[in-house]
């Protein structure tokens, strides 16, 4: 993996602004993505995981600049693809594509399943009119879904169902790189098998590249290359899938980690979760020093103040905590 | 409303069909479903993509989109048939004696009121609250449903919020009037596994304190595991399999049960080799096989099951274990 990245996060940060207050009268900062840099490998798949509202959808709508970042960059192709206007992103829009973690909101209500995805194919001239039938179909085909879904609208269809409706859009464009938002989330185990069979042999046939955010850890495991954890807007660890699952440095991935269900009802009733105390800190005012210390285990008192840095501890091991190779070094 | 006796439960479905119009006329989606939930019990659903989950329990509460409708069937909840309510002794239960969380957060929240306010609607409705004490207790359900900072949250826009904290917001408000019944369809697709964990242990906590039933539809079978009484396994819009949770993990039956299972990928799981699927589609409404509905995609199926729909009947030597299934049950007569 020591080629060049497919992409390169920078310093990246997406602060929103919201009125607070009955008539909106006070102002506030959610900090919700603060400061992540990272890379991307061409054919691989990045995992995001981390707490709910811990910053993982802002990252893959900033990256893909469908919004603005308040700063930092993100390298494409030798662009700073954050910096473009709509006109000027269009020629990469098609190779950067999104599954969105809500797809009822996103699937056009007036449009049949049939225009959602073949839209982009007409859009980008990846077909003719005559032979796009054909071309939805198919794409239905590999979601699972039969072709006669064509004519149906999005509130025809059940949950599940249009989340792989969005699935097909995004592969209809036959995009380079894929930000799947908890994609596969409202899929029975079948159906995702099959949803996660298809990525990968998508990723084996064309090399595809995936950034890959979701709470299950189990499939996060059995796809990722590398996987990323997320604490409150910042990266608290990343790494290989092999250094990430048996040796966690971070005390929050180790915490993650703990808490994961298993299919036995009798190991569930006796497992031991290593609960988190203290409330998850709100994003519009996050601790000082590192943002995990209100709940960490292991906090010492220079935790409060300095925010650690983010280093890499082991060749392709990063992680941000002032506890980690102490032992060692000192 | 009077009190079910103690040995009746609390909701009672029997013989729910559900009928959608097609171009080719009806056709049956959800067909002659039984469904029984005790006081305090907790009742888990699971079952394919599109089998018709939502729509049953979108039907208990008369919320049924357009061209979809109920054909037949009772559905009793404390003594009274939910489907010949009118509709003004439904609005006193839905919401009230029914908490309900949809499975799509984003067309269940108005996304142009802040959600504080939807918070504190059906605790002025139906717990005659007045303003300040609902909006106190709106902050307190977010706070159980781990919401950071609820104070300033409470004054968010749906979409100010991310994914999961929508779904928490559907959560707190299903809880809101502290319900006999709480119907959850996939109520944590979005939650990470610390939040889900915490969801599932408030819902425990409620059951306890206020001796609640639960109805949890989920596709997630090993969130389950810890948190229900029994399961009942859809496929088609009917069901196929119903037991104890123990016994089901420990003897899954209907051969659609077992290849779910087997499609769980564990998190043990070394390589990313290809996960076990089942093969084939669901049948569409309408479309369905004149025999077992799961006979196309069944490894074990014979000739019988494309000619005859297999009714639920008990497993040998185990309480309240049933199984529609003709070869499982023929194995377990000749195992007899
Ligand atoms: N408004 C509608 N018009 C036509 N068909 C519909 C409509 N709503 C749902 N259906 C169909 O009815 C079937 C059952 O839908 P339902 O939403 O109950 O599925 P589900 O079991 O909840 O699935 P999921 O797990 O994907 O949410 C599906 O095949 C779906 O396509
Ligand atoms: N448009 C917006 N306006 C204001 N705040 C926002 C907006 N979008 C997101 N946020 C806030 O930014 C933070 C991060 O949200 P984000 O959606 O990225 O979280 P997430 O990690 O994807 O969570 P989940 O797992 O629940 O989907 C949250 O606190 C959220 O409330
Ligand atoms: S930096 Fe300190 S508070 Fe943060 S995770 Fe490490 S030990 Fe815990
Ligand atoms: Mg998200
Ligand atoms: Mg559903």
């Amino acid at each position: 993996m020591a080629a060049e990245p497919l992409i390169k996060v920078e310093n990246l940060v997406k602060h929103f602004v919201v009125r607070l207050g009955a008539f909106g009268e006070r102002g506030a900062t959610v900090y919700a993505v603060d400061d992540v840099s990272f890379d991307i490998f061409a054919g691989e798949t990045l995992s995001l995981v981390g707490e709910s509202g811990c910053g993982k959808s802002t990252t893959g709508f900033t990256l893909l600049n469908l919004q603005k970042a308040t700063s930092g960059k993100v390298i494409f192709q030798g662009e700073n693809i954050v910096s473009l206007d709509e006109k000027r992103m269009r020629p990469y829009r098609r190779e950067l594509q999104i599954v969105f973690q809500d797809p009822y909101s996103t699937l056009n209500p007036r449009m049949t399943i049939g225009e959602v995805v073949g839209e982009p194919i007409l859009f980008h001239k990846l077909a003719t009119k005559a032979e796009l039938p054909e071309c939805v179909s198919r794409l239905l085909a590999d979601v699972g879904l039969p072709a006669r879904f064509a004519q149906r609208y999005p509130h025809e269809l059940s949950g599940g169902q249009r989340q792989r409706v969005a699935i097909a859009r995004a592969l209809a464009c036959q995009p380079k790189f894929i930000v799947c938002d908890e994609a596969i989330s409202a899929l029975d185990v079948s159906v995702q098998a099959q949803i996660i069979n298809l990525l990968l042999d998508l990723q084996e046939k064309y090399g595809l590249t995936y950034l890959f955010i979701a709470h299950d850890l189990a499939v996060v495991r059995h796809i990722s290359t590398r996987v990323g954890v997320m604490y409150l807007g910042r990266m608290a660890e990343l790494a290989t899938r092999e250094q990430l699952f048996s040796n966690p440095l971070h005390p929050y991935t180790r915490a993650l980690l703990s808490a994961v269900p298993e299919a036995d009802p009798e190991l569930e009733k006796t497992r031991q979760r290593q609960i988190l105390t203290g409330d998850v800190p709100s994003p519009l005012a996050p601790p000082a020093g590192c943002r995990f210390h209100t709940r960490c285990p292991i906090a010492m008192d220079k935790c409060k103040a300095v925010v650690p840095e983010w280093r890499e501890v082991v060749p392709g091991h990063h992680v941000s905590c002032h506890a980690v190779g102490m032992e060692t070094a000192g | 409303m009077t009190a079910p006796a103690d040995n009746k439960p609390l909701l009672d479905v029997r013989g729910l069909t559900i009928e959608i119009d097609t171009r080719r006329g009806p056709a049956v989606i959800v067909d002659g479903i039984n469904l029984t939930v005790g006081k305090g019990e907790t009742l888990g659903v699971v079952g394919e993509s599109g089998c018709g989950k939502s729509l049953t329990m979108l039907s208990l509460v008369r919320l049924l989109p357009n061209k979809i409708r109920v054909k037949g069937g009772t559905a009793e909840f404390a003594g009274r048939d939910l489907l010949k309510m009118s509709k003004s002794e439904l609005r006193q239960v839905r919401g009230g004696k029914i908490g309900f969380v949809f499975q799509d957060p984003m067309t269940s929240l108005n996304p142009v009121m802040r959600i504080g306010d939807q918070l504190c609607e059906p605790l002025i409705y139906h717990r005659k609250m007045n303003k300040a004490d609902a909006r106190v207790r709106a902050i307190e359900l977010l706070r159980l449903v781990g919401i950071p900072g609820p104070e300033q949250r409470i004054e968010a826009y749906p979409h100010e919020l991310s994914g999961g904290m929508r779904q928490r917001v559907m959560i707190a408000i299903g809880l809101a009037c502290d319900p006999e019944l709480l119907i959850a369809d996939e109520p944590t697709t979005a939650l990470d596994v610390t939040i889900q964990a915490q969801i599932v242990d408030l819902v425990k906590d409620l059951r306890k304190k206020l001796n609640m039933s639960v109805v949890w539809i989920t596709h997630d079978l090993a969130l389950i595991a810890g948190l229900v009484d029994r399961v009942a396994v859809l496929y088609a819009g009917t069901v196929v399999e119903d037991a104890p949770v123990n016994e089901l993990f420990a003897r899954p039956t209907h051969p659609y049960t077992r290849g779910l299972l087997a499609s769980i990928p564990k998190l043990s799981d070394e390589r990313a080799s290809r996960l076990s699927s089942i093969g084939g589609t669901p049948p569409e409404p309408g479309r369905r096989p004149k025999g077992c509905p799961f006979a196309p995609r069944c490894g074990l199926a014979e000739s019988v099951c494309h000619e005859r729909v297999p009714v639920l009947e008990p497993v040998a030597g185990s309480g309240g274990h049933r199984v529609a299934c003709f070869v499982a049950q023929r194995q377990m007569m000749e195992a007899a």
